[in-house]
């Protein structure tokens, strides 16, 4: 099957979608490949999907995509073995027309993302696992090896969309294997509860979602976050903590899922229901500082397979959507100047992801992956210990007198970090904010 | 050429998920060994399928059924050589009905 596309975009994810979308709407020839049976059956995320970075691909989504519970109230926990603390916002600004971010089941939704891929002209090749990319005599990109007989396709610029541990990049050298402490391993369960159980449990009607992230002892003091999102029907609830610290206190990332559901302010939100699935799946977590190269002679890396993932926010597909389309309309503009594809002129696709939140996010934090992985006892198990003690110091009414309290709190936060480690911790913390 | 595809449920949590088995060609082979590495004897507790177990002899075995193609045991062992890993072919493996 020797033919030549304008491009070949490898994988059918967010970033994917959205790349062979916005090339396909522009006349391109593209062509798709994905290993999975059909597009999201290898994919896994929380999943919660942000309207502003899809309505600029595609502005009516809203009319067919699979989308679960528009968001009205976000919980951040932070949590130790018999209690939580933390901040709820709820806003009934978020009752909008067009709302700001969704639940998603991403099984389906990329199905729907694929037919529309399909629909704007692209050729879209399930069961094809891309295994190698083919070169030229001076290295340029030119093609890509499936495991098809005679499975090798040409095009003039590929789109690696391969995800996080995409074989493609890493094999070919354009991109370093991620560390183990740059990835997070996160697993999670489908939990099917009756529509009405989880308005109820939730306090949403309708459409209405909630999300709670937590963090604390549930990731026993590795660097980790938990959190349970509302579908329709059904509770994605899972836990992920960065691989390094797995491999380093030996954890079953399926014994602490478990330990997050029996925890008290867990289980009685999925008391009954009926598990589906269990997946698991990476994340990067690198941030700024673990974006490979970016374009070169032939190429692009998009979304995953980029690390564009910013962890302090929880959004990624958003940043791998946006990488998408701005790879694409970068590749069109070098293609409406009949321009080669090469790395000089590729080089447009950096210039204008630079220019985007998802870059200028990613630089914001970029001493957050850093300081969250050297510190995780603190940041992931004594504060959080700290700050119920704290809490519940400050909530029980036994006689003691307020001012004793007050020095019990601020004592108990003394002897487990010190002065210093206190100030130094929050100095820290801040100038990797700021 | 016909593929022998085989339908299985593995046990545990992995019993709910929809595995399409590529029935003998494994797509992730431990490389024989005398001791495991760390990281290979870590992947026994955190490969989140348990697909890695102890034989009686100490070493590091793989049964990749249950796999769910997370990658985390390629990102500790590929380098270091323990393990050799690929995606299974085109339309193998698991199947997220939710992902």
């Amino acid at each position: 099957m020797i033919e030549q596309f304008d491009a070949i975009v490898v994988g059918a994810g967010m970033s994917g979608n959205a790349a062979a979308y916005t090339l396909a709407s522009q006349g391109l020839k593209v062509l798709q490949l994905e290993r999975g049976e059909y597009p999201g059956s290898k994919n896994v995320q929380g999943a919660i999907m942000y309207a502003n970075m899809l309505e600029k691909i595609i502005p009516d989504f809203r009319d067919d995509a699979p989308l679960e519970r528009h968001l009205v109230e976000q919980r951040l926990w932070v949590m130790d073995d018999t209690s939580h603390t933390g901040i709820h916002y709820r806003s009934d600004d978020f009752n909008e027309a067009k709302p700001n971010r969704y639940t998603i089941i991403r099984a389906q939704f990329d199905k729907w993302f694929s037919r529309k891929v399909r629909e704007a002209g692209a050729t879209v090749l399930c069961e094809t696992t891309a295994t190698e990319l083919v070169r030229d005599g001076n290295g340029k990109v030119i093609g890509v090896r499936t495991d098809r007989a005679g499975g090798v396709v040409f095009a003039n610029v590929v789109v690696l969309a391969e995800g996080v541990s995409g074989l493609l990049g890493t094999r070919a050298g354009l991109r370093e294997m991620p560390k183990p402490e740059t990835v997070a391993l996160a697993v999670k369960e489908m939990h099917f509860l009756p529509e009405e159980v989880i308005g109820q449990r939730f306090g949403v009607k309708g459409d209405e979602g909630c999300v709670i992230e937590a963090v604390g002892t549930i990731s026993r003091s590795m660097a980790g976050l938990g959190f349970l999102y509302t579908n329709k029907e059904s509770i994605s609830l899972g836990i992920g903590c960065l691989v390094s610290d797995f491999a380093a206190t030996m954890e079953s990332p399926s014994a602490l899922l478990d330990a997050m559901k029996n925890h008290p302010s867990i289980r009685p939100l999925i008391a009954g229901s009926e598990v589906k699935e269990y997946a698991a799946h990476l994340i990067p977590e690198g941030g700024y500082k673990a974006i490979p190269q970016l374009f070169g002679d032939g190429w692009v890396i998009v979304g995953d397979a980029a690390q564009l993932n910013n962890a302090i926010h929880r959004e990624g597909s958003n940043l791998a959507m946006t990488s998408g389309r701005v790879a694409a309309e970068a590749i069109i503009k070098v293609k409406s100047r009949n321009s080669p594809m090469t790395k000089a002129n590729l080089a447009l696709y950096k210039t204008m992801l630079d220019d985007s939140f998802v870059i200028k996010d990613l630089k914001k934090y970029k001493d957050m992956p850093a300081l969250l992985h050297t510190n995780s006892s603190n940041f992931f198990d004594s504060y959080p210990r700290l700050m119920s003690h704290a809490a519940q110091n400050f909530m029980r009414v036994d006689g003691t007198p307020k001012i004793e309290k007050e020095k019990n709190t601020t004592a108990a936060f003394i002897n487990a970090r010190s002065r210093w480690g206190l100030v130094s911790d929050a100095v820290r913390l801040a100038l990797a904010w700021r | 050429m016909t593929i022998a595809v085989t339908k299985v449920r593995v046990e545990d949590k992995l019993y709910q998920n929809r595995y399409l088995v590529d029935s003998g060609r494994p797509h992730i082979i431990v490389r024989p060994h005398d001791k495991p590495s760390a990281n290979l004897l870590a992947l026994t507790y955190v490969c989140p399928a348990k697909c890695y177990e102890l034989n009686d002899k100490g070493q590091v075995e793989i049964t990749a059924d249950g796999c769910m193609e997370c990658g985390t045991c390629r990102i500790l062992c590929e380098k270091g050589g323990d393990i050799e890993w690929n995606y299974p072919r085109g339309g193998f493996g698991v199947l997220f009905k939710f992902g």
